[in-house]
């Protein structure tokens, strides 16, 4: 394993994330104060509890969900892009690095910016209502195994993308759709039985779903399915990448 | 000396089904400054990417230190490095984060003395802490190599290296590969500037079209495809050569006051002796003898258009 190679990637996207820290942590927490302004107050006080948890509370999984998926999304995606735009990628290609050390390098920052980012949410959210950790383990592991995945799916993005505008329209016409509609807000036993069916065909619905159980101990489905659908996600991009990357496409051609 | 690169029947063609590269064959020695030359879209960048494993070719095998570059990617990269012909560097980054991230992806362990002289070396040293945005295009091209220097290659492509560049700043740049070259770097370089391959250059090949046409020491090419021009200036204007230098195919200026004849350096047809004493022999007083010796540039066009026109005729 070329392991300062990977260091190297890794530190070099994690110093980009530095110099704009700023910008970097400001709109997730601007973002995430208005969602408790707008749903939390506004309509907190209409919904006052969903499964027992109080509305302000239910929603914090949700939003940091929404902000995972976007950020290691736009991270990675980014992170992979930006090179390819500039020409700096020859660097990369030509070094001892394997495709899995590069996919590390860069998916491992991405990874790391999100969970830096969302463990700011979570303080953010504590400032408005109280937010209870039941498994604090499975918190993590879903976190954790979220941000991987979703930094693995802004990297194929980022590495199809013909233009900056490319990298935006996943994120935009499917990821924030899906988010929304996939019980970050509310929970799919609200919805009429039809709209219930169709829900469970989004799999966002089951990240957001284990992730609240490992919260409040509440979910719309199993657990265990929750998983699955994370691990097939995940084993779904690296499989894409590995192909990708065998036959040099977009990239080596 | 031995081969440091071997390249063996490499053919690449583009997804558009443009054929970059026609089975080219190429050996490069250890120690060598090799220049590769060719007009734009010739192949040139595409052979040294093939070799550093930024694009893929589809048949043929490239070996450095009789290493497969495929199979052994890891120790064949670790011994390579590659300046870009175009200035792809990353803006916002610091020249020392820049050069020390390279040596970090070369799987190097960060050695900041050694950076430290690198750079003092290119003379870049006063320049560390500034972002790359705020450097000239010249600096830039030196932080280029500096990159490519980081992880201490022992053979290293420049690709078109002074484009773009003023004289003055390509007269330093020479003198950079000419150090890197005592210093035991094999470097091959790819350049339409004729000139630099010529100051630099031990060995030459040509590249046209994907194919590699020629590939001779620079000296023996010169001598070998070169012409020499010996010109008479007489005291007095001439009509018409006629009498004895009929024989030499000379040709008479508009001055009518200059004869030109051109030989092949590598033939002995063309007796100089002989040739003045006809001159005398016929009567004509000579002010004046100058010569002048074909350059690797006008080698190099001569043979793209033979080339060209054999591509032409098939």
């Amino acid at each position: 394993m070329n392991w300062y190679g990977i260091k190297a990637i890794y530190i070099h996207e994690m110093e980009r994330f530095r110099r704009t820290l700023f910008q970097s942590l400001a709109s997730p927490i601007i973002t995430t104060s208005l969602y408790f302004v707008v749903f939390g107050s506004a309509i907190g006080s209409r919904i006052t509890e969903i499964d027992g948890i109080n509305y302000g509370s239910y929603i914090v999984p949700g939003m940091i969900m929404l902000t995972i998926l976007t950020q290691s999304i736009s991270n990675a995606s980014f992170a992979f892009y930006f090179p390819r735009f500039t020409n700096t990628i020859y660097e990369i290609l030509a070094a001892p690095l394997s495709s899995f050390e590069i996919v590390l390098g860069f998916v491992g920052a991405a990874a790391s910016k999100s969970l830096i980012i969302g463990c700011v949410i979570i303080l953010t959210a504590n400032f408005f209502v109280d937010v209870r950790i039941d498994h604090p383990l499975l918190m993590m592991f879903f976190l954790i195994l979220t941000s991987i995945t979703f930094a693995l799916f802004g990297f194929i993005i980022g590495m199809y993308a013909e233009g900056f505008e490319g990298l935006q329209i996943i994120p935009i016409l499917i990821i924030t759709p899906l988010v929304f509609l996939g019980g970050s807000f509310y929970s799919i036993n609200m919805l009429p039985e039809f709209w219930q069916k169709i829900s469970l065909l989004n799999p966002v619905l089951y990240l957001i779903s284990g992730f609240r159980y490992s919260f409040y101990e509440v979910s719309d489905v199993s657990l265990l399915t929750s998983t699955l659908t994370i691990l097939t996600i995940l084993i779904g991009c690296i499989i894409f990448i590995t192909y990708t990357f065998s036959k040099g496409y977009r990239i080596k051609d | 000396m031995k081969n440091i690169l071997e390249i063996n029947d490499v053919t690449k063609f583009y997804k558009n089904s443009v054929k970059a590269l026609e089975n080219v064959n190429l050996n490069i020695k250890e120690g060598e400054i090799f220049a590769l030359l060719g007009p734009n879209g010739a192949g040139k960048s595409t052979l040294i990417n093939s070799i550093c494993g930024i694009v893929n070719f589809n048949t043929g095998t490239i070996k450095i230190n009789n290493m497969d570059i495929a199979k052994n990617y890891r120790t064949t990269r670790k011994i390579t490095g590659i300046v870009p012909q175009e200035l792809n560097l990353e803006s916002f980054e610091t020249v020392w984060n820049n050069v020390n991230y390279s040596r970090g992806l070369f799987g190097k362990k960060p050695d900041h003395n050694y950076i430290e002289k690198l750079l003092k070396q290119l003379s870049l040293w006063d320049k560390k802490d500034n972002k790359i945005k705020e450097l000239s295009g010249g600096m830039k091209r030196r932080v280029l190599i500096a990159k490519a220097l980081s992880h201490q290659p022992k053979l290293l492509f420049l690709d078109e290296p002074t484009a773009s560049v003023d004289v003055e700043l390509r007269k330093d740049m020479w003198d950079v590969v000419k150090k890197l070259n005592e210093d035991g770097v094999t470097i091959i370089l790819t350049t339409h500037y004729i000139e630099e391959a010529e100051e630099l250059s031990d060995r030459v090949a040509v590249i046209n079209d994907g194919k590699i046409i020629l590939v001779d020491e620079k000296d023996k090419l010169i001598k070998k495809l070169g012409e020499k021009t010996i010109k008479i200036e007489l005291f007095e204007p001439i009509k018409k050569i006629n009498g004895n230098l009929l024989k030499y195919n000379f040709t008479l200026d508009q001055t009518n006051k200059i004869i030109s004849h051109t030989y092949n350096l590598n033939s002995n047809t063309t007796d100089i002796t002989e040739l003045l004493n006809d001159v005398k022999k016929d009567g004509y007083e000579i002010k004046d003898i100058n010569t002048e010796q074909s350059s690797l540039e006008e080698i190099f066009i001569k043979l793209i258009k033979e080339n060209n026109n054999e591509l032409v005729r098939n």
